[in-house]
């Protein structure tokens, strides 16, 4: 989500010229760490804040407050030319721990199926093992297949597969590139295929999608308060749909976690 | 008897002294720094889990061994292609090319050292490894051959470099009593050359192999970073994992202090022993005793 922060922080600069916001990247946790050890003002993470850093943040005397700043959706991809159009999800987790080495097993081609992720570092790398690969469920310790290729960046993601008819990758709709095609997903295969867009996130029928947090160190005040004021502003949220995210409809008030 | 030397020279000769004795320094430092840091993890993360097979840091499984070996099979694929190529431009670049042709290679070459790695990785992504995918009918280009490729591209420039200054300072003498007893000119550089410039030649081998075992940004863009045990004959053309790509792409969002921090210290820790045994191997190699017949010969 750092794209989103970055958008935020410039938009607002332009209005407000005389705050000053940076913005770091790194992954989830490297943010709400940071705000722990009091380094930054506001925690951008792409998931909920983990019992672990509430107990980590009572022990350093931060209170974390937690804002639904923006919704996320992980869309599906494979390479253009792949006949395959929809997975479930217990597919998709078959795929993803290697039970399903080939395309022509559910429906396509026969070709090797090579697993793209991003690495484990990222938010949406977790996100996708308890959603998906687990399928929600805590006490599944499902693994991703050894040979799951982990790649740094969600470029490198959509640079394999818009060239590699062998592919499956996911990532952010906020990264999706015309150059790949994105798989309409159902919960189970009688619950019906949906393919992830703005509309289907936001009325919650398409299963792989989640909320972006911003946390705080106790109520914000003054400055920060102003920033998170504006960014649940429909002029902040227009930037969430342009960057491919979707936008928070209510009005959410910080609470703490 | 009084020192004559002025005291400017003195304080000059002192200053010098004190950058060569800080280079030992720094290394102790950091040794020192790499071991609090990485030492702990042998007490934290339980032995099974180090020497198991699987590389999930954020499950608590810290098999190191894949990372180890992932980095040995591209850095010893990338010592296969780029040694050959590497010593064969040096010689041709100092031996057999016509001085304006000397000229102008020495500095492309030198050019080439100076590619920004990145960029490297970003050719990699975009060329190397989808022409692989298509040449060898491979499931993904993103494979240790693609990081070999890459490294050896990295590594020749270094090559190249070093060992044609080694090769240009042999002296004319020897060339000239070999094509005297009627040796052809590759003899002359197989037999006198190359041998009488060794230690250079090898110091640039080693220094290559240096650059590419340590190179980071290239391998995490084009070996697709699957931390699976490269024991199979076909590893070569899978994707692996290198030490220098985990550290790089973990460390950032470790939590300090905390077991995958210090197994990722200790990860740091085998990448230099594995330098300081390279290093050692080669000064080994260079400072061994003299035959009877090179004594003489020199």
């Amino acid at each position: 989500m750092v794209n989103l922060a970055l958008a935020w922080a410039e938009a607002y600069q332009k209005i407000k010229p005389d705050v000053r916001i940076s913005v770091t990247g790194g992954g989830s946790g490297t943010g709400i760490a940071a705000l722990l050890n009091g380094t930054v003002s506001i925690a951008n993470a792409s998931r909920a804040i983990k019992s672990e850093e509430i107990d980590t943040a009572k022990k350093n005397g931060v209170d974390p407050v937690e804002f639904v700043v923006a919704r996320d959706a992980i869309a599906v991809i494979v390479h253009p030319k792949n006949p395959v159009n929809r997975l479930t999800l217990q597919q998709i987790s078959d795929i993803y721990s290697g039970n399903i080495n080939n395309w022509s097993e559910v429906g396509g081609e026969n070709r090797p199926i090579v697993r793209l992720s991003r690495e484990t570092n990222s938010g949406t790398h977790v996100y996708f093992l308890e959603t998906v690969l687990r399928l929600g469920s805590k006490d599944n310790k499902t693994f991703f297949s050894m040979d799951t290729l982990l790649l740094p960046s969600s470029e490198g993601i959509t640079a394999e597969v818009s060239d590699n008819p062998n592919a499956i990758g996911y990532d952010g709709l906020g990264y999706m590139v015309p150059e790949v095609k994105m798989l309409a997903v159902a919960k189970e295969a009688a619950s019906g295929f949906i393919i992830p867009s703005a509309e289907t996130v936001n009325d919650g029928t398409y299963p792989i999608s989640r909320d972006l947090y911003m946390y705080t160190n106790g109520q914000p005040v003054n400055e920060i308060k102003a920033y998170l004021e504006w960014i649940i502003s429909p002029t902040a949220q227009e930037i969430v749909t342009k960057l491919g995210f979707v936008p928070v409809k209510s009005t959410s008030a910080g609470s703490t976690p | 008897m009084k020192d004559q030397t002025p005291l400017s020279e003195r304080i000059i000769t002192r200053g010098i002294q004190i950058t060569g004795y800080s280079s030992v320094l720094f290394v102790v430092l950091i040794l020192y720094f790499l071991i609090s840091q990485g030492a702990p993890a042998l007490f934290e993360a339980p032995l099974k889990s180090l020497a198991g097979i699987r590389w999930y840091p954020i499950e608590n499984y810290f098999g190191i061994i894949p990372l180890i070996l992932g980095s040995l099979v591209v850095t010893i694929g990338a010592a296969v292609i780029a040694i050959p190529f590497g010593v064969g431009t040096a010689i041709f670049i100092s031996e057999v090319a016509p001085q304006w042709l000397k000229e102008i290679l020495k500095p492309l070459v030198e050019i080439l050292a100076g590619f920004p790695s990145v960029m490297l990785g970003f050719l990699g992504i975009l060329v190397v490894s989808p022409s692989l995918r298509r040449l060898f009918d491979l499931p993904t280009g993103l494979t240790a051959l693609a990081g070999s490729l890459l490294l050896a591209g990295i590594a020749i420039p270094t090559i190249v470099s070093i060992s044609e200054d080694a090769l240009n300072t042999v002296p004319r003498s020897y060339r000239e009593a070999s094509w005297a007893i009627g040796a052809t000119q590759w003899q002359t550089i197989w037999g006198v050359t190359l041998p009488a410039a060794r230690s250079g030649v090898l110091t640039a081998v080693i220094l290559g192999i240096g650059r590419s075992i340590g190179e980071t940004m290239t391998v995490m863009m084009v070996t697709g970073n699957a931390p699976v045990l490269p024991i199979h004959l076909n590893s070569f053309i899978s994707p692996i994992r290198t030490m220098t790509a985990t550290i790089a792409s973990e460390m950032g969002e470790v939590a300090t202090g905390s077991t995958h921090y210090h197994v990722l210290f200790l990860i740091g820790i085998i990448l230099f022993l594995i330098s300081l045994i390279v290093n050692v191997t080669a000064s080994a190699i260079v400072f061994r005793q003299p035959k009877r017949a090179e004594r003489i010969l020199s």
